[in-house]
């Protein structure tokens, strides 16, 4: 530190502690993989909710994924995929030194990143707008949108047994799904919880056969919000990292020499496509 | 098995001709998956999305994020926390299930939502 005569030259990336670049890119990288693991274990959380209420309720799955648009979750998943391709290509751009290349390819994964959150954008609109909300929020309406939204979780529930609650349909969705029960008794409806009568099961299947909404949809929205904002945040955070890059590679800081940041920061950028990869057929593509 | 080279950091280096033929693959396994969800295999439905959802997850950590090509250790980093993963999945799965032929009907918590 004191005496600069210790020392070889060495370039002004790399660290003090470091022996070599090799040795500080490597242990970087390690760094990474293990920030990437955590990132796994985070996600699987929700992976778990998911998991157990889908195991338990697949009615709930199957009847509410029909709100879901494949065909934007499809695009989004192009557009993600592409944009995993020029990050990974913007690595190389930046392993030989090919700096237009670079920041050409950096911009084009931004862009898809503004793409996806875009649709992102108009999916949670429609939901919004549609009352498909989650937890006590959920408040399905068809038509009037300046409704009230009612405080209890199903308000379908206060309108008159003769008028069963109606299927809500979004244009494109398609008649009565296929039947599946909930594996777990729809004992929570009455007031001390003694519902299970044979009556009332025939109801429940009856609700089920018609395509009419079952009992604590909700679950699903809660699920598909937590799980899809968490992933949208992330999209965020890395379009902020390769503008970072971007800029830092517009100044000429990377080369053959020394491309770490780009390597990095791409990693976890491809790891917010490998999730997004489980999430889109996982809630999309149900049934 | 990063090949040796004047400059040993560079690492290894993609080849574009690998980058667009895993991109190929990946747009057509989506195609797929978006295809076979509009056919019922009933529980087979699932199965055949997380198989390729497995498949395309690979290819990008494999190719894109270099790990076929990179020190074996990021790898098992990787695959240790999916394991931990795939149990945490499977303990809890396996528990709620376990608890499902148990529930008396009628004594869940009451939770008013729906009269019918």
């Amino acid at each position: 530190m004191s005496q600069a005569s210790d020392h070889h030259e060495h370039p002004p990336y790399l660290q003090h502690h470091f022996e070599t670049a090799g040795q500080q890119f490597d242990a970087g990288k390690l760094g990474i993989w293990l920030f990437l693991a955590t990132e796994i274990l985070l996600f699987g959380g929700l992976f778990v909710a998911y998991a157990i209420y889908r195991a338990n309720h697949p009615e709930i799955f199957l009847y509410a994924h029909q709100y879901l648009d494949k065909v934007l979750g499809g695009t989004n998943t192009v557009i993600l995929l592409c944009s995993s391709l020029t990050m990974a290509w913007a690595v190389r751009a930046a392993q030989l030194g090919q700096r237009k290349l670079l920041i050409l390819l950096l911009a084009l994964t931004i862009l898809g990143g503004f793409g996806f959150m875009g649709i992102k954008y108009v999916e949670y609109k429609a939901k919004w707008e549609h009352g498909l909300l989650p937890g006590k929020h959920f408040a399905p309406h068809e038509e009037s949108h300046g409704e009230a939204p009612a405080p209890a979780p199903a308000p379908a529930a206060d309108k008159a047994p003769s008028a069963p609650p109606a299927a809500i349909q979004l244009p494109g969705a398609k008649g009565p799904l296929v039947v599946e029960r909930s594996r777990i008794a729809d004992s929570a409806t009455g007031p001390t919880g003694t519902l299970s009568t044979p009556e009332a099961e025939a109801a429940a299947a009856d609700r089920v056969h018609l395509g009419q909404r079952p009992s604590n949809v909700q679950i699903f929205f809660s699920i598909y919000f937590l799980m899809t904002g968490l992933h949208g945040i992330h999209v965020l955070l890395g379009i902020g990292l390769i503008t970072w890059i971007l800029v830092r590679s517009v100044r000429g800081d990377f080369g053959p020499e020394y491309f770490t940041p780009v390597d990095f920061v791409g990693l976890y950028w491809h790891l917010v496509d490998v999730i997004w990869i489980f999430l889109f057929p996982l809630l999309y593509l149900i049934g | 098995m990063a090949k040796k080279s004047a400059h040993p950091q560079v690492g290894h280096v993609l080849p574009l001709r690998v980058m667009f033929g895993v991109l190929a693959m990946l747009l057509i396994m989506t195609y797929v998956t978006v295809a076979a969800s509009w056919v019922h295999f009933g529980r087979f439905n699932l199965w055949i999305a997380l198989g390729i959802a497995v498949v395309k997850a690979s290819l990008v950590l494999l190719f894109f994020m270099h790990l076929k090509y990179d020190k074996p250790f990021n790898a098992v980093i990787i695959i240790v926390s999916l394991a931990l993963l795939m149990l945490f999945i499977v303990i809890a799965l396996d528990d709620t299930s376990e608890y499902l032929p148990n529930q008396i009907p009628g004594y869940a918590p009451s939770i008013k939502t729906n009269p019918q």
